[in-house]
This record gives C-alpha cells, sequence and structure tokens, in this order.
C-alpha cells in the first residue's frame, strides 16, 4: 500500500484509500470481532477504590497458601519432569481421574477415559463452535446469556438465537416453538448453550422438569446441548440437580466443566465430556490450537485431589458465599427501588437485576464509575442489544459491608435517576407494582436497525 | 538533538476514555525515546503533582482524552506549576469542550452548525422545563441527535425520532453531564478535519459498515467503521472543509494539534462543525496519526512538532 504523499495544503486530488490499517489482511470475521464499551468502561474499575461488583471472580483469597506451596513442592520433587514436558492433548490420566471424582461429585457417572482436559472451560466452548459451527449456523442460547460466550461465537459468524428465561431457568416451550420456526425457515441450529445451575448472568436454576423436558427435544431433534457447569457445587440452598448429560445418558449433551470457581480460574483447566464422534472433533480441534493443556497445572490439580482437602475447601468457599448472597439480596431490599426486579440465586455467583425500562445500565454504569462502583450492564448478555435496563451483579468477589456500600450506591442513582426521569416527562412514573418475572423474549440478531445510526 | 528533553507523558486518569488515552500514551513515549527524548508516562490520579514536583521534566506531553485532559483544568494546572505542555490553552479547551459554547462561538461567527437547543437537569428539575420540550418538534422537527453537552466520546448520544424517545434520550444524555443538547439530525456524510499547526490536513471520512453505527466501539476498534483518507470528495468543497476545520480552530484558539467533525449536509452541500478535540486521540487507530501520515508527515515527526511548538508558546 502506497501512502500519497499530500501536503497540508492540498496539491490537488489524491487516490482515497482504506484508512484502517491492515484493512486488507483481516479475514471476513474479525468484522464481527470487536471491542465494546463495556470494555472501555471497565478498564476504570481498575482502580482500587472501586468497589467491582462487575467481575466474575471467586475468592482466592481463601485458598490455603501452605497447602499450595505443599503440593508444588510435591509435583517440583516428584515429577518435574513430566510437568515441564508436553503432556496428551486429552489430558493427563491422574487429571482425568480427578476430574471424574468431580463429576462424581456433582451426581454424574463418568470414566476418566471419555474426559477431555481442556485449557479452561472457556476453550470447551470455543472447541464445540470449532467442531460444529460454519458462518451462518445458529446457535439457540439463553437470553440473557453468559457474557464470556457471545464473543466466542460471534468469533465463529454464527448467527445467535436467544430464548427467554424465568426463575426456572431456559423456558423450553419457548425453545420448542423457535425450534420449530427456525425449521419453517429452513435454518438448521447446531446447538443449544446453556448454563443450568446458578446460570451466568440470571443466577437462576433450570427445574428438573425442564432439564427432562430438554433433552428430549434435543433427542427428538439430534441436536447437540452444550451443557456449560461452572457452579453447581457452590449451592447455598436446595436440592442438587442432575446434570443433563446424566439425564441424556451422553447421547446429544456436550458437557463443559472447569476448576475455575471451585479452585482458582489462574490454573486455567477445564474439560469437556461429549459423545465419542463429538469428542474426536474437540480432540483434533485441541491439538491444533494448545497441543495439550499445562501439565504442571494439571499435577497440581490431582495433587491436590489427592491431597483430600478439596471438599471441605469447596465447603469452606459455599459458607463465604453464602453469606455474600444474603449480604447482597439484603442490600437489594434495603436500597433498590420497589420498582426493581432481581433473582435470588440459589448458589453461584451472580444476581440479576432489573431496572425500570427506562433506565438503560450502559449509562448508569458511567455515573456508577464516578462514584466509584461497578457492574455488568445486562446489554452483555445479549447479541442484539436487548438487557438495557438489567445489570450483573457479583457477590463473591466482596466483603458483605463492602456489598453492601456498593449496593447502596447504586440504589441512590437509580433513585435520582427515576426522579429525574419523572421530572423530564413532567409527571412521576408509575414505578411500583410493574410485573417481575419476564427477563426476554426470544430475540435474534438481527441487523442494527438504521435509526440507530449516531450522529457525532 | 543533543541529549534530549525529560517529557511527562501524561495518560490513563479516570476518564471514560482512559482506555484509549493508555494507547495514545504510549504511543507517544514511544517515539519521544525515538526522537531522542527521555519520556515518562504517568497515569493520573491523585498523586500527580506530587508526581510531577519529583520528576521535574522539560515538558508535559498531554495524551489525557476526555474530560481529565479536555476540560482545560489540567492544563489551568500545569499553568499555575510552570510547566510548559503541550496542546491548547485553559480557555480554548474550555470553548472546546463543552458543544453549547463551541456552537455559540460558530453562530457567532457565521461556520454552519446544526441546530440546537440546549436543556439542563436544573431547567428540567427546578424550572418545570418538561413543558418546553413540545417545543422540540417545531423548532428543529424530528428526528433529532441527543448528546451529552461534555463529553468526549460518544457515550450518551441517542437518536430521538418522534417525541415519546426524548425523555429516554435526555435521561441518557443526562448520565454524563448535567447538561443535554438536542440537535437537529443533518443528513449527510461524516468528516473528521485534524488541523496541525494552524493548517487543515487530509479530510478523513468514517462511514459505518453495514452493521454497525458509528460510536465509541467504532471510533476506537479496527473493523468497525470504514475510514478513508482523504476523503472523496470534489476539490471545491474540499476546499470549503478544510477552511471550516481551520476557522473553527482559530475561532477556539486551538493551537498545535486539534481534531474538527463535522457532517457534509447533503441538503445544502455545506460542512455542519459537530465538534472540536482539543487532545484528539493518538492511537495507531485514531484518525489524526492516519490523517497526518497520508499527509506525508510520520508520527515521529508530529511528535516532534508539537514538542517544538509546546517550547516556543511556553
Amino acid at each position: 500500500m502506497t501512502l500519497e504523499k499530500q501536503g497540508a495544503g492540498g496539491e490537488g486530488p489524491s487516490p482515497s484509500r482504506d484508512l484502517r490499517r491492515y484493512a486488507a489482511l483481516f479475514a471476513s470475521r474479525t468484522r464481527v470481532m470487536t471491542s465494546s464499551v463495556m470494555r472501555d468502561l471497565m478498564a476504570i474499575t481498575e482502580h482500587p477504590e472501586v468497589i467491582s461488583l462487575a467481575g466474575g471472580l471467586p475468592d482466592t483469597a481463601s485458598f490455603p497458601g501452605e497447602e499450595m506451596a505443599r503440593v508444588m513442592g510435591q509435583v517440583a520433587r516428584e515429577n518435574s519432569a513430566r510437568a515441564l514436558q508436553y503432556g496428551p492433548t486429552d489430558g493427563l490420566a491422574s487429571t482425568r481421574e480427578a476430574i471424574a471424582q468431580v463429576m462424581a461429585w456433582q451426581g454424574a457417572s463418568v470414566e476418566p477415559g471419555d474426559v477431555l482436559v481442556t485449557t479452561g472451560g472457556q476453550q470447551a466452548i470455543d472447541l464445540v463452535c470449532k467442531a460444529l459451527i460454519d458462518p451462518g449456523d445458529v446457535i439457540v442460547a439463553e437470553g440473557p446469556t453468559y457474557p464470556g460466550a457471545v464473543p466466542t461465537f460471534t468469533a465463529y459468524q454464527a448467527d445467535v438465537v436467544q430464548v427467554g428465561m424465568d426463575d426456572d431457568g431456559m423456558k423450553v416451550d419457548e425453545l420448542a416453538e423457535t425450534l420449530e420456526r427456525l425449521e419453517r425457515e429452513g435454518r438448521r441450529p447446531k446447538f443449544i448453550y446453556t448454563v443450568p445451575t446458578f446460570q451466568n448472568p440470571a443466577g437462576v436454576t433450570m427445574s428438573l422438569e425442564r432439564r427432562r423436558r430438554l433433552v428430549e427435544i434435543a433427542n427428538e431433534r439430534e441436536l447437540i446441548v452444550l451443557e456449560d457447569e461452572p457452579y453447581s457445587l457452590l449451592r447455598y440452598e436446595g436440592t442438587a440437580l442432575p446434570t443433563l448429560l446424566e439425564l441424556d445418558g451422553g447421547r446429544f449433551v456436550v458437557h463443559a466443566g472447569t476448576f475455575s470457581k471451585m479452585l482458582a480460574p489462574g490454573l486455567r483447566l477445564g474439560w469437556a465430556i461429549a459423545p465419542r464422534p463429538v469428542m474426536e472433533k474437540l480432540v483434533l480441534g485441541a491439538q491444533s490450537t494448545t497441543l495439550c493443556p499445562s501439565p504442571f497445572t494439571q499435577l497440581f490439580v490431582s495433587g491436590y485431589m489427592a491431597s483430600g482437602q478439596w471438599p471441605a475447601y469447596i465447603e469452606e468457599l459455599r459458607g463465604i458465599y453464602r453469606t455474600r448472597r444474603d449480604a447482597m439480596l439484603a442490600a437489594l431490599e434495603a436500597h433498590f427501588p420497589p420498582s426493581a426486579t432481581w433473582t435470588r440465586p440459589q448458589g453461584g455467583l451472580f444476581v440479576w437485576a432489573t431496572l425500570p425500562d427506562f433506565i438503560d445500565t450502559t449509562d448508569l454504569l458511567a455515573l456508577a464509575l464516578s462514584a466509584n462502583v461497578a457492574f455488568v450492564p445486562g446489554r452483555a448478555a445479549f447479541v442484539n442489544g436487548d438487557g438495557a435496563s438489567s445489570m450483573r451483579l457479583n457477590f463473591s468477589a466482596s466483603e458483605p459491608e463492602t456489598i453492601d456500600e456498593g449496593v447502596r450506591r447504586i440504589g441512590a442513582l437509580v433513585a435520582e435517576q427515576v426522579d429525574l426521569f419523572g421530572a423530564i416527562t413532567g409527571s412521576f412514573p408509575a414505578v411500583a407494582g410493574e410485573e417481575p418475572g419476564e427477563m426476554a423474549e426470544v430475540v435474534e440478531l438481527p441487523r442494527r436497525d438504521q435509526e440507530q445510526r449516531r450522529q457525532g | 538533538m543533543s541529549d534530549g528533553l525529560s517529557v511527562a507523558v501524561l495518560k490513563g486518569g479516570r476518564s471514560l476514555e482512559r482506555q484509549v488515552s493508555l494507547a495514545s500514551g504510549e504511543r507517544v513515549e514511544h517515539s519521544l525515546a525515538r526522537i531522542g527524548h527521555r519520556p515518562a508516562g504517568i497515569d493520573v490520579g491523585a498523586d500527580l503533582v506530587e508526581r510531577l514536583a519529583g520528576l521535574k521534566p522539560d515538558l508535559v506531553f498531554i495524551a489525557l482524552h476526555g474530560r481529565d485532559g479536555e476540560d482545560g483544568s489540567l492544563q489551568e494546572l500545569l499553568e499555575t506549576l510552570d510547566l510548559p505542555y503541550t496542546g491548547s490553552e485553559p480557555a480554548a479547551c474550555a470553548r472546546a469542550w463543552d458543544k453549547q459554547v463551541t456552537k455559540d462561538l460558530l453562530d457567532e461567527a457565521g461556520i454552519g452548525t446544526p441546530r440546537a437547543l440546549s436543556f439542563s437537569e436544573t431547567a428540567l428539575r427546578e424550572f418545570g422545563g418538561a413543558q418546553a420540550l413540545a417545543r422540540v418538534d417545531e423548532k428543529l422537527g424530528f428526528p433529532v441527535v441527543v448528546k451529552p453537552c461534555r463529553q468526549g466520546s460518544a457515550l450518551g448520544v441517542r437518536f430521538a425520532s418522534g417525541p415519546d424517545e426524548l425523555p429516554e434520550a435526555l435521561l441518557s444524555a443526562f448520565s454524563y453531564c448535567e447538561r443535554a443538547l438536542i440537535e437537529e439530525f443533518v443528513p449527510g456524510r461524516e468528516l473528521a478535519v485534524p488541523v496541525f499547526g494552524g493548517e487543515a490536513l487530509p479530510v478523513v471520512e468514517a462511514r459505518p459498515t453495514e452493521d454497525t453505527f458509528y460510536d465509541f466501539d467504532a471510533r476506537y476498534t479496527i473493523g468497525s467503521a470504514e475510514l478513508s483518507c482523504p476523503a472523496d470528495l470534489d476539490e471545491a468543497t474540499t476546499a470549503r472543509v478544510r477552511e471550516t476545520a481551520e476557522r473553527t480552530v482559530e475561532l477556539l484558539g486551538l493551537r498545535s494539534f486539534a481534531r474538527v467533525d463535522m457532517l457534509l449536509d447533503e441538503r445544502d452541500g455545506e460542512p455542519k462543525v459537530l465538534e472540536a478535540d482539543a487532545v484528539p486521540g493518538l492511537t495507531d487507530t485514531s484518525l489524526l496519526p492516519q490523517s497526518i501520515e497520508a499527509a506525508g508527515i510520520g508520527f515521529d515527526e508530529f511528535v516532534g512538532r508539537v514538542v517544538d511548538a509546546a517550547l516556543a508558546t511556553a
């Protein structure tokens, strides 16, 4: 590419060129791989004075350092050659056994040989897309869905269709209708993505009845269900429900798990369990990206499992997080206006709160940052701009007093916005007594409306 | 260059453009080092004055965008500390930072700008200003563009196609500034004209790609808007657009480098100035650096000249 030399005064016309550097080199998929307003706003949450209810960070501070040193020391002394060498693509046998044990804690019986160790649960999502998605293929997801899955789906140029949720998780009747409609339109979805337990970001759990129905639908239509299950061991009340993997018997369910929340995200270790033919493709996909998951952290995980201390640690985390969840629910009750609604998770890390629909939580985040508090705006969990008046609040990473203060600050800003909206409309809006419950209608990824184009 | 200057590069801060500013600052630091100076990057916070006192720089390079670097208060502080700095003086920054002030000056000088009304939170909260919103249709006609009066990026900018969309758009704008501007919608091409040393550089045109709109995301992300430079305009239009940018910069009293954003009104073919940016982005994907490159000026040469200009006016 040549640059036309042109003085500031202009010595005549020169051919116009595309200013985006390297534009001619980028693959077409990068057109949908863009940064977001949220990411730029989130940069401000790095400041220590900001109370961040935004991240999905587990409380790694509670992990006993001595225990970590002991296991690491043992790995170094007894296994350094293996820890520092390449390993098998599907993972070390001892780690796969540890994963089978974790699955057993969740009530699912899995052979270690059927486990693929991945670099975090995120890689499992990526590998499933890599194996199944051609550009334009449909992925059906919950609305709201895990914000971190959206960039993965769009990077594979998937057409994401979201299905509404309520307190019992994904509305499977609506899912069935959506699948019917897609079929009529000649669009065949490749997989249904769900976080059935303590969903990120909604915090709700799919009921047993819906789990059964979802598995039935998948079997009837021969569709894959990607069950993303990072939080299920972090249950603070209620009875554990069977995984979709167990209900399905491993025919159409791909199960993704991770050590991030029950141990530490810094390990970057997760796993996938899939029907054999799918698993073969996942393994090939993993081979071409990472060669193998880190043997070093795998040995740490199997060593920690062997110590027998893990169940006690998870129990400790449950205690810490239960207190924090209760603090957040109490703070919402105390500081949010009556017109706001929020979910009451039985576990996991998040509460999903919805404000009166005239409040845009992306704009509210800008205000919140000036009050030194942060959350994730709801739009991050939708592909089409929906969720504008909702927010995800994390309770696992802050002390109860901090949670209370953070929620108090957000509540005060919301009250001001409600008041200001009343002044703008010339009447105070009837904000009490709205119907709670609905989180989203069926939404799709359309082109952004031309009218939304902005000037300036 | 002999032993070079000690240059404090101010970046980051708490504004909503923190991320962009960090990238601008880093790029400037690398460039300063290449041309023989001794740059020291400072992520601006409560200890800024203390850090400057410790560093005793010969010059301060302001790569802070948004409120922190562009409303004039930082420049005032540096004046008090007797530290020479790059870019414009406090009063000029303050004029450019406030879109209503800019607009009033443009109107007086006979430079085209979209017609607008401004509303403050106070007028609405305390004077029953809501009733006056009914006059927006009569005075401007819908659609309108609602934006915060003072905000560097496109955050809080909303389109209202009718009166019913106005309240939410205003609420959005008020999240960034206590005064909102309601501007007539001007159909036309979006142009950005960097001005360097009083002279307009090649005109950049931003065209939203099919499925994006040109907002905060597009402005700083490779691949969201199609940018071309020099914009494909006829000679007479190019001349008019450049002259408009130069007059705007002169009118506001901006010096060294700045960027003027405007629309080329398709109804009368005339440029309509939207705003002037006293500290435009200096990242790899920012408009100004790409325009200076199109003008045949390297980034290092640009930085060197900005430094020289700052020392000459100190």
